[in-house]
């Protein structure tokens, strides 16, 4: 129960942090941080075998931004697409167990 | 069993009727009894759907509609299929450039086994699919492999299940611990929400059939393999039991396996397995 | 190669009833394939049955007519054992003809 808490929380907190408005304009090296924590997050995804077809889909929306030098649209879509691949994440650990719930028996 | 650790750290008498709940649920995790698990999961189908006859759950949606089922009905006349049928039947006939043929990898020249698919092969540790056989028939014979998801390789076992309609399934389960686990794996499987719209196998197939979901009508997760493969008219063509996994997967927006992974091959034989005595109606046709 | 037309024609009584399936992949020319280029248009635009040499139907085709398309029709003056002959051309020129007995 703590820990699923924390996770949430931890979501919240990510939630929070892509939604208040920059400061300043993202440069490339935001964009560069942003991205590859993202990558990391749906890598462990993948790993779980329980990637979203939505974390690939914005992700590779972030890398087209981020060439095409439009480095908010990128921070933004990689933000997004690391709070994507970690709710698969907390979804594949959640589900260890909870998949009796539904089961027959 | 770190869920209970966490649930020991938080109050204690929560903790204490998790532990007392989780114990059974762990000794049950640890034997593995698909003959009651079939079971149970047949009579869940029997017992929500009283009006329909057992051998009708094979027919997916149609057994749920009244309406669909005159349509299919008179379908069933001309079949969708049929031009892939045919070409299975040719291709199966036809011999490989070593002049063997599909008959020599099958026990009875391949002809009316459908319901012994998919076996556990206690050589490999593994569940090899029909599909998976075919393929490796092919390999072994110096030919390249089909693609798992239509085509050829659903003209080839449109014409395998076609020879073994009617015949129910079988699908044995070895005294194997391996073969244990793999049910298992593919219980879990059907089970567990995944994708973005948080959707397990089991949401659509075992808690809504005969619901529609956008038009369709979902068909029940019971005898649902004993249908492919299928002609779909959604797809304009046929599709294999791979085909099917790999767009429930995305169509819950989750990123599919590939073909024949592991546990697609698990699930496979879980949903066969319980689907045991009820006839092979492959191929099938759905909208 | 099989025929890409599948025919079956019962009589009953002087009505006659035909259900015909052809394989063909009617493209409209509209669709994108996996690279997004325009899959050219390729469909049928004639499709006849004659009776004992006598057209009881004909049909001209365009490209919304879908894939593997399906026919059944009935119509009077046949009887058993007669020639049913269908017969459909495409727009790129390909034809096919089959002639089926009236059971």
């Amino acid at each position: 129960m703590s820990a699923a808490m924390q996770r949430s929380l931890v979501l919240a907190m990510l939630l929070l942090s892509s939604l208040a408005p920059p400061a300043r304009a993202a440069n490339e090296a935001d964009y560069k941080a942003a991205y590859a924590a993202a990558e990391v997050a749906s890598k462990e995804a993948s790993g779980m075998r329980n990637q979203w077809t939505t974390t690939v889909s914005t992700l590779a929306a972030a890398k087209k931004a981020g060439d095409g030098g439009d480095f908010d649209g990128a921070v933004a879509a990689a933000k997004e697409a690391e709070a994507l691949a970690k709710a698969s994440i907390v979804q594949a650990t959640s589900e260890k167990e909870a998949w009796k719930a539904m089961e027959i028996r | 069993m770190k869920a209970s650790i966490s649930l020991l750290r938080g109050s204690l008498g929560a903790a204490l009727v998790a532990f007392a709940l989780a114990v059974p649920s762990v000794s049950a995790a640890d034997k593995v009894d698909p003959a009651a698990d079939a079971k149970a999961f047949q009579k869940f189908f029997f017992k929500k759907f009283p009006d329909v006859k057992h051998d009708d759950f094979v027919n997916g949606p149609y057994s749920m509609n009244e309406d669909m089922k005159r349509q299919w009905q008179e379908k069933e006349e001309f079949p969708p299929y049929e031009f892939s049928l045919d070409a299975g039947k040719e291709m199966f006939a036809t011999p490989f450039k070593n002049g063997k043929t599909y008959a020599d990898c099958f026990p009875n020249g391949g002809i009316g086994i459908r319901q012994n698919y998919p076996y556990f092969d206690t050589k490999e540790g593994k569940v090899v699919t029909l599909e998976l056989a075919l393929n490796r028939c092919r390999e072994a014979n110096g030919e390249a492999p089909y693609s798992y998801v239509k085509d050829e390789m659903a003209s080839l076992t449109a014409y395998m299940a076609f020879t073994s309609r009617g015949k129910p399934m079988d699908i044995k389960i070895p005294d194997d611990p391996r073969a244990l686990e793999a049910f298992e794996n593919g219980k879990r499987y059907f089970y567990t929400r995944r994708g973005q719209l948080n959707f397990s196998c089991a949401s659509c197939h075992v808690q809504s059939p005969g619901e529609r979901i956008r038009a369709e009508i979902l068909a029940p997760a019971l005898g649902i393999l004993n249908a492919m493969p299928i002609y779909r008219s959604e797809w304009s063509g046929m599709g294999t039991i791979s085909r099917r996994f790999i767009t429930c997967n995305s169509q819950t927006r989750a990123v599919p396996l590939e073909p024949q992974a592991d546990e697609y091959r698990d699930v496979e034989y879980f949903l066969s397995y319980v689907a045991n005595g009820l006839p092979i109606s492959g191929p099938g046709a759905r909208p | 190669m099989a025929s890409s037309i599948r025919v079956r024609a019962t009589a009953n009584g002087d009505i006659t009833e035909v259900q015909a399936l052809i394989q063909h992949p009617m493209d409209s020319g509209f669709v994108k394939d996996a690279k997004g280029e325009l899959i050219p248009p390729h469909f049928i635009q004639e499709l006849k049955f004659a009776c004992n040499g006598k057209e009881v139907f004909v049909a001209d085709w365009g490209p919304a007519v879908s894939k593997d398309p399906y026919v059944k029709f009935s119509f009077k003056g046949g009887k058993k054992g007669d020639d049913l002959k269908i017969s459909w051309t495409d727009n790129k020129g390909g034809s096919d003809e089959i002639t089926a007995k009236i059971a």
